[in-house]
């Protein structure tokens, strides 16, 4: 810790005494980053954006909301119509809640193609699905606050799924509601934790950029950095590079804020909570609509809620599911074929979330829940065996080199 | 890759909003007509003399049975009337406040400062005296229905003659842009129900447009606001875009 490389004297005696200043020294010039990453690699510094705008806006919006059923759903009404600048709060609030699911799904479908969790980054994916998963736990309760009809329904029909756990199953619902049904107690501890949950997802934060530090970014070749040639400094590169995602971020954001708000909202969140009054079709938010569908595909109740979770457990191994030495997909002809086929059976999941379950909606959500699987736990671990990869460049700068010359 | 990327991210957007948008839609065979409403669009607006107009259709068709919870007297400002004028409207209406230094509860004009009070004391005095049917508030009508103007416009113009094969049950009345096509609410609108005072047409699309918009309003009261600040938004965040990719290129013109 050489705290002399700082000219200022101030900075040289708080840096001698706490190190930060050499902390961020070494995080902006000294953490070698590869040079070669492409935009795809904007999305984490994305979701830290949308993470610091959740708790921001959240915070404020608290403090002129009121956790109770006879008064949440008129509190959001007072937001929205007395308190300056309330609805811009809330509005982007709810947008970004969006926007945040949106990056999340790129940042994990970015990790997939270029195979991020394999070795030695599994438990730097792995902290990732820690966060995707507080992350739903999170949304799901914000989204119960404002004490809508879809906001009761939903949490009716989700904390309902713990009813399948056999034996202590009703036991648990009973836990989590506090009481025989969704009410009061219910509202109040959603809010706690919803309140909560956006700071462990924090903590988790840190450890998931204190694990990317350890062996830096993974970059589209998926091979190792080699030495000073492969690498470059992440500031300026990239903290410029990152704020033209954030600009881009930002702009999209405002339209939806500013032009149409309430676009990826439910209207049923607009009519108070009514416990005697079923709506016609109960679904959640679109970020949970490929869950919803796995769900719903097995016609058996405990069955049903095992595959969803199970959706998200696969991910958790996935680093010893996939077995292939080469990370990059753009030397896996095949990986990346199924990888393609993987967003596509994902996005026909998310739309057959929306759906009614009836007729042939039931029979594709069947299909497409069947093949998610069969992607993680048998064409992944049989391609890591048969299939024959591409030669990999020699290093980072090889290629880069190359493609800066002569057409390739 | 980036663009194959680009492309799947904008398929996926794409997807999901048609998604919405038809799991909104809801039930099938209903009539939705699109109108041009003057607060749609970028730089949307309301109309204060269609407001004032719907508001007028509001007080003299809709309230006898529809509360208007969220609205105050003092928000009636937005429309264009000026203080005397919402303090002689709200004073129309009668209000409960007290306890007084007797302990007791008395009726008192309302103040701008007031809501819009019920027309019904709960939901079963409301209930009893519609046929068992709950009318509902209308403050937030607008946004808690899909196509919310659209539909409002649709429903309050939709009363046809019930086709030969539907047999509508005593108290339901027949409306084709409602789902499931059978309504509790009794036809409001059949043209020439209120006189405006400006002399616009009384015809009943022109007073279901009127008193939609004012609905809208009552929804969204910052509808304008937003617009104004999204239009300055967009166009500061274009600036920073382009300005931080010219950075961007700058910055990285040696890295090779």
């Amino acid at each position: 810790m050489s705290a002399a490389k700082f000219s200022n004297p101030v900075v040289r005696w708080i840096d001698h005494r706490l190190p930060v200043f050499s902390m961020l020294d070494h995080t902006a010039h000294e953490y070698p980053t590869p040079k070669n990453l492409n935009y795809m690699w904007n999305f984490g510094s994305l979701a830290g954006l949308s993470l610091v705008i959740m708790i921001v806006t959240g915070i404020v919006l608290a403090m002129s909301y009121t956790a109770h059923v006879d008064y949440a759903f008129g509190s959001v009404e007072r937001i929205m119509r007395d308190v300056n600048h309330g609805w811009l709060i809330r509005y982007i609030h709810m947008n970004t809640a969006s926007f945040f699911f949106i990056v999340v799904y790129l940042h994990i479908f970015r990790g997939l193609y270029y195979g991020s969790y394999k070795a030695p980054r599994e438990l730097l994916w792995i902290l990732g699905v820690v966060i995707f998963l507080l992350m739903m736990a999170t949304a799901f309760m914000g989204y119960v606050l404002p004490w809508g009809q879809m906001s009761f329904w939903g949490a009716t029909v989700i904390t309902n799924l713990f009813s399948a756990i056999p034996v202590v199953g009703e036991s648990i619902v009973t836990f989590l509601w506090g009481g025989f049904s969704v009410d009061n107690p219910t509202l109040n501890r959603f809010f706690s934790l919803h309140y909560l949950m956006p700071f462990v997802i924090a903590g988790v934060v840190v450890l998931h950029i204190v694990a990317l530090h350890r062996f830096g970014s993974n970059n589209p070749i998926g091979i190792d950095t080699k030495g000073p040639q492969d690498t470059i400094s992440f500031h300026p590169y990239y903290t410029i590079k990152d704020i033209v995602g954030v600009a881009l971020f930002l702009l999209l954001l405002a339209v939806a804020v500013f032009f149409y708000p309430n676009a990826m909202g439910h209207p049923d969140n607009y009519i108070p909570a009514n416990p005697m009054q079923t709506p016609a079709h109960i679904v959640p938010e679109w970020y949970f609509l490929p869950f919803y569908a796995i769900l719903r595909a097995v016609p058996d109740k405990l069955g049903g809620v095992l595959l969803m979770f199970g959706a998200i457990g696969v991910l958790f191994i996935l680093p010893w599911l996939d077995r292939s030495p080469v990370r990059s997909a753009r030397f896996r002809p095949l990986f990346r074929i199924f990888f393609w086929l993987l967003v596509v059976d994902a996005v026909a999941l998310g739309y057959l979330g929306g759906k009614p379950a009836e007729g042939s909606y039931v029979v594709m959500a069947r299909i497409a829940t069947a093949w998610y699987f069969l992607h993680f736990l048998v064409i992944l671990p049989a391609l890591s065996i048969f299939e024959n990869t591409k030669p990999l460049p020699k290093s980072i700068s090889e290629p880069v080199l190359a493609t800066t010359g002569e057409a390739v | 890759m980036r663009k194959v990327f680009v492309a799947a991210t904008m398929a996926l957007l794409a997807v999901t909003g048609i998604s919405g948008a038809a799991q909104a839609a809801g039930g099938g065979d209903v009539r939705l007509e699109k109108q041009e409403w003057s607060f749609a669009g970028v730089f949307g607006h309301y109309d204060k003399a269609s407001m004032q107009r719907g508001f007028q259709v509001y007080r003299e068709v809709c309230a006898g049975c529809h509360s208007l919870e969220y609205v105050a007297f003092r928000n009636l400002a937005d429309l264009g009337y000026n203080e005397a004028e919402i303090k002689a409207i709200a004073a129309e209406y009668e209000v409960q406040d007290g306890p007084d230094e007797d302990g007791e509860m008395f009726m008192r004009p309302a103040r701008p400062a007031d809501r819009f009070p019920s027309p019904y004391a709960n939901d079963n005095q409301a209930r009893a005296n519609n046929n068992g049917a709950l009318p509902p508030d209308l403050s937030l009508i607008a946004k808690a229905r899909a196509y919310g103007p659209d539909y409002l416009y649709s429903l309050l113009t939709g009363y046809v003659e019930a086709p030969s094969s539907v047999s509508v049950p005593e108290g339901m009345y027949y409306n084709d842009a409602y789902s499931g096509h059978m309504i509790a609410m009794p036809q409001p609108i059949y043209g020439d129900d209120v006189t405006y005072a400006d002399g616009a047409p009384t015809s009943a699309q022109a007073i279901s447009a009127d008193v939609t918009h004012f609905l809208m309003w009552a929804a969204e009261p910052k509808l304008e606001t937003r617009k104004r600040i999204g239009v300055a938004a967009v166009f500061f965040l274009s600036i920073f875009l382009i300005m931080s990719y010219l950075a961007k290129r700058r910055v990285w013109a040696d890295v090779h």
